[in-house]
Formats: structure tokens, C-alpha cells, sequence
């Protein structure tokens, strides 16, 4: 493992789990890393491009890491979306960094428009 | 039947600035859009964001860049179906194709640009159990006709700037308004914040905030809805009309049915030449397309764009010989026949 990366542990919409290797070196937030692993459909995430304005990112943090404290819009975001838990997280507003090795997040179901 | 040349699904930026290049070319468009108003994402998502590498602009709003676009495809008066959903293409024995929207609108054209970026703008709809067997019977996520709400009690929930305006816009129509929100603060704009809490002051609307509604009841249209509290329990609201207003988000919808190569959400271009899709006739340009090497910028958009209104126009004229000009060189002349063009150079004896 590159020292530069951390690991994270995600579980997917449909309950698979994936265990990956993300960069704190990219200036990269977990949306963007669970899109660069395609671990979501293209089109189902980072549809506001991590501004914090659509909550398809939205995700819950199952492990005990001490994130960055929420934003202002995060947390109004956040209080708009569906399927929302205490644990609830927006994944565009965590940055990649080395404090948040072994994180381990599930993803929120997508919210329904059809 | 709305007859045009070329039929262009999607009004965001890539679609409006895809009317430019066909206007150059003498060729006439009309655009569907499910949005009630034109700029796709940049109107609907982040009107007020600051765009900074369109190229030639260090700087520039992304509604702004919607305003400037309507401005430069004016002189080609392009046509509108907006507020409709493309649902279905039909390819005819002429080879023209007609797209019908989900409201029954029929268009024709012997070419389509599908420019439908991430999807059609679809309202988010709250996962409450029995929401579905209530739509147009009480339940609506978007409001077409506020005339509807005339003198009848209704329940809006959401914490944004269409729950906020519509919710002081029905305080004149409807004979009682309630706004329904998980929390005690609103995201809106500041004086639309301001104007509901005036009118709770007033009486004229009902808050309740830290809560949810979790249940809709009635026999064969909404009667009543089951709100949570986040700490006073359950209210029972007798209501005519659920309006859910959380934000809209695309989804590619039917356009994923008409037989176009998919990958990844997208659909598949020929990008070594034309944009076209599998199907002769139908290109994709913008966000909605993909191939090696795609990105999803505007700038990329206009590209595809430009490249695509070439090929349209060789289908449409096979026989007619072209050569691209410069808009400089040659101006721009509307379709009312007025011309922007360069100033002539002034010669002009000094002495
Ligand atoms: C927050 C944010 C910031 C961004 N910042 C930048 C940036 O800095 N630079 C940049 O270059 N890009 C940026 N983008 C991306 C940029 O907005 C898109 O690349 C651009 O909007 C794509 O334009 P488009 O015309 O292809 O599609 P869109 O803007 O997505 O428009 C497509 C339209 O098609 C309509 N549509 C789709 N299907 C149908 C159908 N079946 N029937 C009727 N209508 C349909 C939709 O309702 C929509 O209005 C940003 C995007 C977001 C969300
Ligand atoms: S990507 Fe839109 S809120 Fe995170």
C-alpha cells in the first residue's frame, strides 16, 4: 500500500461491501472516491458536484472517526433528504485525509423520483 | 405537429448553443425541455454559482451564462415545448422521426440532438409508503396551474425556496396553507424566509416545523396526513392537496428505451466524426453522451455542438456543397433577416 493512501470500507446500495484504497494526496472527498471506484451508478452520485446541494451522496458512518464538523449547507442539505439517520454524512464534504483510515461508511439509498 | 429541422431534447446550455450553430447554417430548431424553463442544470442546480472556465469568461454566473446564450440564439428564433417529457420516437417510411412527450405534444423532425445532459429534471418524491396510489388525487410535486388550490385547504413540506415561495404564492388561492418542515430553519432565500414568517404572524399560514409527514390517508383522494413530531407525537391534518416540493433530479428516463447504444448512463456517440448515435438521424451531444475521453463541461458540449450541426446539415442537404465560415467574416444574419456583422473598415483621407 502507497503511504499516501488510506483505506476505507464502503458498502454499497445493493449491501456488498468493498474494501478500497483512496488518496489523502488528490484533494478528493468520498463521493468522489466511491465514484472513481464506480461503486455507484454513474448518474445516481455527485449529481450537484459536491456542493452540498443534492444529497446523492448522502451516506451513514458506521465506524467511531471524528469527521470534520458540518457545514452550514451540509446540515440544510441534510435536512431536506430522504432516508436520513443520526449517523447520516454527506460524502462530498469529507475530504480524503490520513486521520479517516479504516473509515467505514454504507450509502443511503438513492431517493426516489420515477 | 410542430415541424422544425432539427428537434433538439434538452434546453440546456449545450441544446441553446447547438440552435446557434444550426441558425449559421440556416437551419431551424425547436427545443423540448421537462424544465419549465430553459439552461438545464445551470438554471435548475446552481443559477447563482460562479462558472470560471468557460473559455473567454474569467468569470461568469452560470444563469448569466443561460441569459447570455438566450441572447445569442434569439436572431434564430428557436421554438419551445416546455413544462413536457420526450417519452417516445417513431422512426417514419420518409425518414423524418416524431417524438411525442408524455403530454401528448408531437413533434417532426428529419433530426434529432438529444442534448438531455444528466436526464430529464424529475421532482424527488418522499419515501412515504402509499405516496404513489395519491398522485393527482391530492398529491402533487409540482405545481402547473396554482388555480387548482383555489378556496381548498394544503399541506406543503420542504425546507427550500419553491416551498417557501409557493407556500406565500398559495396564502392568496388556497383558503388554508400549511408548511411542513423537519426543521426549525429554511434554507431560502433571505426575504422569502422573511415573508413566511410574516404571514405566520399574520395567521395567513400554518408552520410546522420538526416534523414530517409520514402518512397519507383518504378513501379515494388525500383527506388527511399523519405528521410526525419530533417531540410532541402525531398530528392528524385534514388537507385537499399533499405538495411535496424537495428539489427535482435527473433521470434519463425514457430515452434510455429508444434503442440507443447505453453505457454507463450515457449514450454511446461516434466522437471520430459526427456525435451520431447508433440509430442515423439521432446524435447526442453534452453531458448525456459518452465515448473515450468524454468530459462532462460545458465547453465540451459546445464542441460536440458545432461538430454535430455540420453532419445534420449534410444529411438534410446531401447535395448542397459547404464550406465553414467565420462568424466574423460573414456576420450573423437572423431568420428576420437582420444581420450583426463587422464595421466596414473606414477609409478616409486625413490631409
Ligand atoms: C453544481 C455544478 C457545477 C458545475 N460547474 C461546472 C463548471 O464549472 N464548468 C463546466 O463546464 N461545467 C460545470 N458543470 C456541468 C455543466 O453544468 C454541464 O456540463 C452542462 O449543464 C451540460 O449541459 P447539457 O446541455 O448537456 O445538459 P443539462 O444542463 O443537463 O440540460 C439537459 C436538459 O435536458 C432535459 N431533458 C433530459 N431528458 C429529457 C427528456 N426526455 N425530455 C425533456 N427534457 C429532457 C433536462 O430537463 C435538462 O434541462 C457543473 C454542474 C453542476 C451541477
Ligand atoms: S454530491 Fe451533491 S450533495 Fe454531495
Amino acid at each position: 500500500m502507497d503511504d499516501l493512501d488510506i483505506t476505507i470500507k464502503i458498502t454499497d446500495r445493493e449491501g456488498v461491501k468493498h474494501e478500497i484504497q483512496a488518496p489523502t494526496d488528490m484533494a478528493m472527498n468520498v463521493m468522489e472516491v466511491i465514484r472513481s471506484y464506480e461503486l455507484a451508478p454513474e448518474g445516481t452520485i455527485g449529481i450537484c458536484g459536491g456542493m452540498a446541494m443534492c444529497a446523492s451522496c448522502q451516506c451513514y458512518v458506521l465506524s467511531d472517526h471524528e469527521l470534520p464538523e458540518m457545514g452550514i449547507d451540509e446540515d440544510m442539505m441534510l435536512a431536506e433528504a430522504f432516508y436520513v439517520e443520526d449517523n447520516s454524512r454527506l460524502g462530498c464534504q469529507i475530504p480524503i485525509i490520513k486521520d479517516l483510515d479504516g473509515l467505514e461508511i454504507q450509502l443511503a439509498p438513492e431517493s426516489e423520483s420515477e | 405537429m410542430i415541424k422544425t429541422d432539427i428537434l433538439i431534447i434538452g434546453a440546456g446550455p449545450v441544446g441553446m448553443f447547438a440552435v446557434f450553430e444550426a441558425g449559421l447554417l440556416k437551419l431551424r430548431c425547436h427545443l423540448i425541455d421537462a424544465l419549465p424553463q430553459e439552461g438545464g442544470q445551470c438554471s435548475e442546480i446552481y443559477p447563482k454559482k460562479p462558472i470560471y472556465d468557460i473559455p473567454g469568461f474569467p468569470e461568469v454566473m452560470a444563469g448569466e451564462l443561460i441569459d447570455n446564450l438566450a441572447e445569442q440564439i434569439k436572431p434564430f428564433e428557436p421554438t419551445y415545448t416546455l413544462g413536457e417529457r420526450a417519452e417516445t420516437i417513431e422512426k417514419q417510411e420518409d425518414g423524418t422521426f416524431i417524438v411525442t412527450t408524455n403530454r401528448g405534444t408531437k413533434h417532426n423532425a428529419p433530426i434529432i440532438f438529444i442534448a438531455g445532459g444528466l436526464g430529464s429534471f424529475e421532482p424527488r418524491k418522499p419515501p412515504i409508503p402509499n405516496i404513489k396510489e395519491y398522485e393527482d388525487r391530492g398529491v402533487e410535486y409540482i405545481i402547473r396551474d396554482p388555480e387548482i388550490y383555489r378556496n381548498k385547504k394544503v399541506v406543503i413540506s420542504g425546507g427550500g425556496d419553491s416551498a417557501l415561495d409557493w407556500s406565500v404564492f398559495l396564502t392568496d388561492v388556497a383558503s388554508e396553507v400549511t408548511l411542513v418542515h423537519r426543521r426549525n430553519e429554511f434554507r431560502g432565500a433571505l426575504d422569502s424566509v422573511d415573508k413566511v414568517a410574516k404571514l405566520y404572524k399574520e395567521g395567513k399560514i400554518n408552520l410546522i416545523t420538526e416534523a414530517e409527514v409520514k402518512e397519507i390517508r383518504g378513501e379515494e383522494k388525500v383527506e388527511s396526513l399523519l405528521i410526525k413530531h419530533k417531540t410532541k407525537g402525531d398530528i392528524i391534518k385534514e388537507t385537499d392537496h399533499f405538495i411535496p416540493l424537495f428539489g427535482l433530479s435527473p433521470k434519463l428516463g425514457p430515452i434510455a428505451n429508444w434503442g440507443l447504444e447505453i453505457q454507463k448512463n450515457a449514450i454511446i456517440v461516434n466522437n471520430a466524426l459526427d456525435y451520431q448515435t447508433n440509430i442515423p438521424g439521432i446524435f447526442a451531444i453534452g453531458d448525456v453522451n459518452t465515448y473515450p475521453g468524454k468530459l462532462k463541461l460545458i465547453l465540451c458540449g459546445f464542441h460536440e455542438a458545432t461538430i454535430a450541426v455540420q453532419y445534420a446539415y449534410n444529411i438534410i442537404f446531401p447535395d448542397k456543397r459547404y464550406v465553414m465560415k467565420y462568424t466574423t467574416v460573414n456576420g450573423v444574419t437572423g431568420f428576420d433577416g437582420e444581420t450583426k456583422k463587422a464595421d466596414a473598415t473606414v477609409v478616409k483621407s486625413i490631409i
